[in-house]
């Protein structure tokens, strides 16, 4: 019988596997989140990780929630935004209940617009919000006049035309931009340069076109050409379009997403549907900017480890080893070394996705619970680092472990769904 | 008196290479005294969880 589940779990990741290879993510649109996101009601927050209440989020979350409501409207000013929430006088749920992700805290609400992608091999959307840039940003925790004037800007100016022009375009395909990136040394997640200048490269006769005034159209172009981290929710959203169509394959043992809200880490398994599987989220090792230091940092938070879920940030350090060095983790050979400890626990290798400096291996692709628990070896995270209190911002990068408390209990849960416990 | 040729007699006459599992410290200390030594990043499969590994071994890991 053992014999039976363990052939019915590999061909049920193999299934799981040609999906995500399957994949054909599109950038097509920007749309306001409340028209775009299904069920997105007003008063409703999305945040990024798994569930939680008010009492148990972080400085961070709580700052950008606080924020969020002063820019919606549903409270005059960040004080009386804190004790509406505390009240419960809005609804908060995971980006991933509606096929979204946010970065860092991850915030969206409905006048927000969100890049839209359209993984076109299975008709499913995903959508991230616009990557906000450097400094005080509410994905970090910052919720003063400036941020919200950016997020205004945002949703009044820059979106609405990127929109146009995107739709002008009939879409940009990801999938051979990120092959690009990756030779140019991005790993999608703490290095996003030349995907950045790809994409504005290409998006650029569209968005003259869609904007007649030229100091605006300037404007637009400062602002994605100033950003080296812009196409990160693209990459974000395209993450979570591939993974979508890989959730609910019975038997199977493929992580279809990971995220952490500040408090707890949470993943997500093929097999066993919906269910989020949480541990507390452990404390990045990086480097932190000038004046700051661990005892200011936040522990982990953020959606974006789902571009990790598909192969890249972590998993592809070998690509980039200037990450290597900007999240301090070590020489360009450590960054093979990262790379190559992934491929222990994955199912694959993308041969579309791949890697000069391995010989172009693919990158390690298909989070496999059972690999993770038997090798003792979790995922390696590139990530940003918070500041632990509301409204400061960004205070360093670094690496982070997924916990293995999250894969034992998956294991447990997956042990039982295939009748094996 | 083992003959001199036994091969294991010759491994230790020559110089030595060796392949560490286990406590990294044993393969530092070689290398201290001018060995080749290579430290292989090996534990014991689920961290010996007994439990677990029945489940992996179930389940095909």
């Amino acid at each position: 019988m053992a014999g039976d589940v363990a052939a019915a779990v590999e061909a049920a990741n193999t299934r799981a596997v040609e999906r995500m290879l399957a994949a054909d993510p599109v950038l097509v649109d920007v749309a306001a989140a409340g028209d775009a996101i299904e069920g997105l009601e007003d008063r409703t927050i999305l945040h990024a990780g798994p569930p939680i209440g008010w009492p148990d989020m972080c400085g961070p979350l709580k700052g950008a929630v606080a924020g969020a409501i002063v820019l919606e409207g549903w409270a005059a000013d960040l004080e009386d935004a804190a004790e509406l929430a505390a009240a419960g006088g809005v609804g908060f749920h995971p980006n991933h209940h509606f096929d979204a992700v946010g970065p860092m805290t991850g915030i969206v609400t409905r006048s927000m617009p969100v890049m839209i992608v359209e993984n076109r091999a299975f008709g499913n959307r995903a959508f991230c919000t616009l990557n906000e840039g450097l400094g005080k940003v509410m994905r970090f925790g910052g919720n003063d006049a400036e941020v919200l004037a950016r997020l205004r800007w945002l949703a009044d100016t820059f979106g609405p035309a990127f929109g146009v022009a995107l739709r002008e375009a009939g879409g940009i395909p990801l999938k051979a931009m990120i092959a690009r990136g990756l030779s140019m040394g991005d790993e999608m997640h703490q290095r996003n340069v030349g995907c950045t200048s790809l994409l504005l490269r290409t998006i650029a006769p569209a968005l003259a076109r869609a904007v007649g005034d030229r100091e605006r159209l300037a404007g637009l172009f400062e602002f994605i050409g100033g950003n080296d981290q812009f196409f990160l929710n693209v990459a974000m959203a395209m993450g979570k379009a591939i993974m979508d169509p890989v959730r609910g394959i019975e038997g199977s043992s493929v992580v279809t997403a990971m995220s952490r809200n500040g408090t707890m880490f949470g993943i997500r398994v093929s097999g066993l549907g919906d269910r989020w599987f949480t541990a507390p989220v452990e404390m990045p090792r990086g480097l932190y900017f000038p004046g700051f230091s661990e005892d200011d940092a936040n522990p982990d938070i953020g959606d974006s480890t789902i571009v990790e879920t598909v192969g890249l940030g972590g998993f592809s350090m070998a690509a980039s080893p200037a990450v290597a060095g900007f999240v301090g983790a070590g020489t360009a050979a450590d960054a093979l070394n990262y790379t190559r400890a992934m491929e222990e626990i994955t199912v694959a290798r993308n041969p579309e996705w791949t890697i000069p400096a391995l010989d172009f291996a693919g990158v390690p692709t298909g989070i496999d619970i059972r690999k993770v628990v038997a090798s003792g070896q979790v995922p390696t995270i590139n990530t940003g680092i918070a500041h632990r209190e509301a409204g400061i911002g960004q205070v360093g990068a670094g690496v982070v472990k997924a916990p293995m408390a999250c894969f034992e209990s998956a294991l447990e849960a997956f042990a039982a769904e295939m009748g094996v416990a | 008196m083992k003959d001199r040729k036994d091969p294991i007699q010759d491994l230790l006459n020559g110089p030595v290479a060796v392949v560490n599992i286990g406590l990294a410290q044993f393969a530092r200390t070689l290398e201290g005294r001018g060995v080749d030594a290579v430290q292989v990043d090996w534990s014991p499969p689920a961290g010996g969880n007994r439990r677990t590994i029945d489940l992996l071994d179930k389940l095909g890991a």
